[in-house]
């Protein structure tokens, strides 16, 4: 199904410069597989050499953190976004 | 000078310029501040800074380079209070109190702005914003008034109405959201990408502004007499004011600027948002966010970005983590307040019930020296204690009104 994937600053460059990219998926696992596989070299800054999430991404399905769901698991709804955020925090 | 070199990943250490950048390319790990501090050995010096401002930018050399000017509302070299009635009542030896509601806006906050807003204006930028529990917003909001920049501040919608007061004062743009801090903080860094012109303190220049925190260290280790405490008790909500004070320590430690060793860190959290106490507790390297539910809201943060870092500095020197309830807040912040003459916010209550809460479990050595950090002053809570902080009694202006009240309430103070 398609969700969008929205890209921090940082990845922006890996895609052309786009904030968001349209994908074919039905889980956060699939959407971040499946945005690397247009755009090589996504997965590798989101995801260490296990395959789980980098410890400073956070990683939001319809404004929920996804560690408070399924963590890469989680399943998707068609039209969902899955937001892709450096972790950063200070009062 | 400032002996600042650029930014460095502290996951990866890839080296960034001196630019407004906060994650690493490559990892997403947080950048922070690098310095040649090769170059700085024996140029910076208890007397040169002994020679400089009363505040925080005595220690400009080991601090970001702020441009021409800071930008300064007269921030730091906030007292180091020898507690000995609140000693007395915890037995312990030694115990200071680093003062930190005296700063200007009544919080550390101000440390922390004041060198983020110095970087920003070098940098270029001409707006301030920030996400905060409060206190961020409070001195991002004043000094960005006394510069003339507008400023965009996030903030939970619920937040203590004085917070929220104090903020919206300054006459910027104040944006209630409606979710916790940690809603906030991620729509800042979605807004961040819609408007990179804007220098958000805790975002795109945290790096610039964690380096203030540093500054409670290097005064500590100053108003000691040039001597490192053995043991200091540091609220945590990001995790970023711990870090920074340990990096702050071991700074001055290396420059040889100050004696002794690295002291004992201890971290201070409220039961009802404590993901860095419970990690700690369980061993865990990661975090595992939490939802906050803690009148402790400065301290509210559920997911702490610094987190990882505190365990790794809690662990290094045999350290701790503090969880205190709510109720031992409330009772602590009187405690303070009633022994000291110091009157704190929620986030002092929990640094101080912590403390007791060390103590009592043989972390923290009754014998040794103890700092312990009061980060925000009381008038920002009022909220919290409105129920048990007021009058005695209520009675008409005449003469036997007032015998018959004090009859009934036994007076109280020093011993």
């Amino acid at each position: 199904m398609s969700v969008v994937v929205r890209l921090p600053s940082q990845l922006r460059a890996l895609v052309g410069g786009a904030g968001e990219v349209p994908v074919e998926a039905g889980t956060v696992r699939e959407a971040i597989v499946a945005v690397d596989a247009a755009y090589p070299g996504v997965a590798l800054r989101v995801l260490d050499d296990r395959g789980t999430l980098r410890r400073f991404v956070n990683v939001f399905v319809a404004d929920e953190d996804v560690r408070f769901l399924d963590g890469l698991d989680t399943v998707l709804a068609p039209g969902q976004t899955v937001s892709l955020v450096p972790a950063v925090a200070g009062g | 000078m400032s002996f600042a070199t650029g930014l460095i990943c502290r996951e990866c250490g890839t080296t960034y310029p001196s630019e407004a950048l906060y994650a690493c390319d490559l990892c997403f790990g947080p950048l922070e501040v690098d310095y040649d501090l090769a170059a700085a050995r024996g140029r910076v010096t208890r007397s040169s800074i002994e020679d400089g401002p009363n505040s925080l930018w005595r220690y400009r050399d080991l601090l970001p380079d702020p441009g021409d000017e800071p930008v300064d509302l007269g921030t730091g070299w906030t007292p180091l209070r020898r507690a000995r009635r609140l000693a007395e009542v915890l037995g312990v030896r030694e115990l200071w109190l680093k003062d930190d509601t005296s700063n200007p806006t009544g919080s550390f906050k101000d440390r922390v702005v004041s060198v983020a807003l110095s970087s920003a204006r070098r940098l270029g930028f001409s707006t301030a914003a920030c996400a905060s529990t409060g206190n961020l917003a409070t001195s991002v909001a004043a000094h960005a008034a006394a510069i003339g920049w507008p400023s965009v501040i996030l903030i939970p919608a619920d937040l203590e109405r004085s917070k929220i007061a104090m903020t919206a004062i300054f006459g910027g743009t104040l944006l209630g959201v409606e979710g916790n801090y940690d809603d906030v903080n991620r729509l800042c860094v979605e807004l961040l990408a819609e408007h990179p012109d804007w220098a958000f303190a805790n975002v795109n220049v945290r790096p610039y502004y964690a380096e203030g925190s540093k500054t409670l260290a290097f005064e500590i280790a100053e108003q000691l007499g040039w001597r490192t405490p053995d043991q200091v008790v540091v609220p945590v909500a990001s995790g970023s004011q711990l870090t920074k004070v340990a990096k702050g320590f071991r700074e001055l430690v290396s420059l040889e600027l100050a004696d002794g060793v690295l002291p004992v860190l201890f971290g201070a959290q409220a039961t009802g948002c404590s993901p860095i106490a419970t990690a700690f507790a369980a061993g865990a390297d990661v975090i595992t966010p939490q939802r906050p539910n803690t009148i402790a809201r400065s301290l509210a943060i559920g997911n702490p970005a610094d987190g990882p870092y505190v365990l790794d500095e809690l662990r290094r020197g045999g350290g701790d983590c503090g969880s205190v309830a709510d109720d031992e807040i409330l009772e602590c912040i009187s405690l303070l307040a009633e022994t000291e003459g110091v009157f704190a916010e929620t986030a002092g209550g929990v640094t101080v019930a912590s403390l007791r809460q060390l103590l009592a479990r043989g972390a923290i050595d009754p014998q040794g020296s103890i700092v312990a950090i009061i980060s925000g002053h009381g008038l920002k809570t009022l909220d919290a204690i409105a129920d048990t902080a007021t009058v005695s009694a209520t009675i008409s202006p005449s003469l036997a009104d007032a015998q018959a009240a004090l009859a009934l309430h036994q007076l109280v103070g020093a011993s």
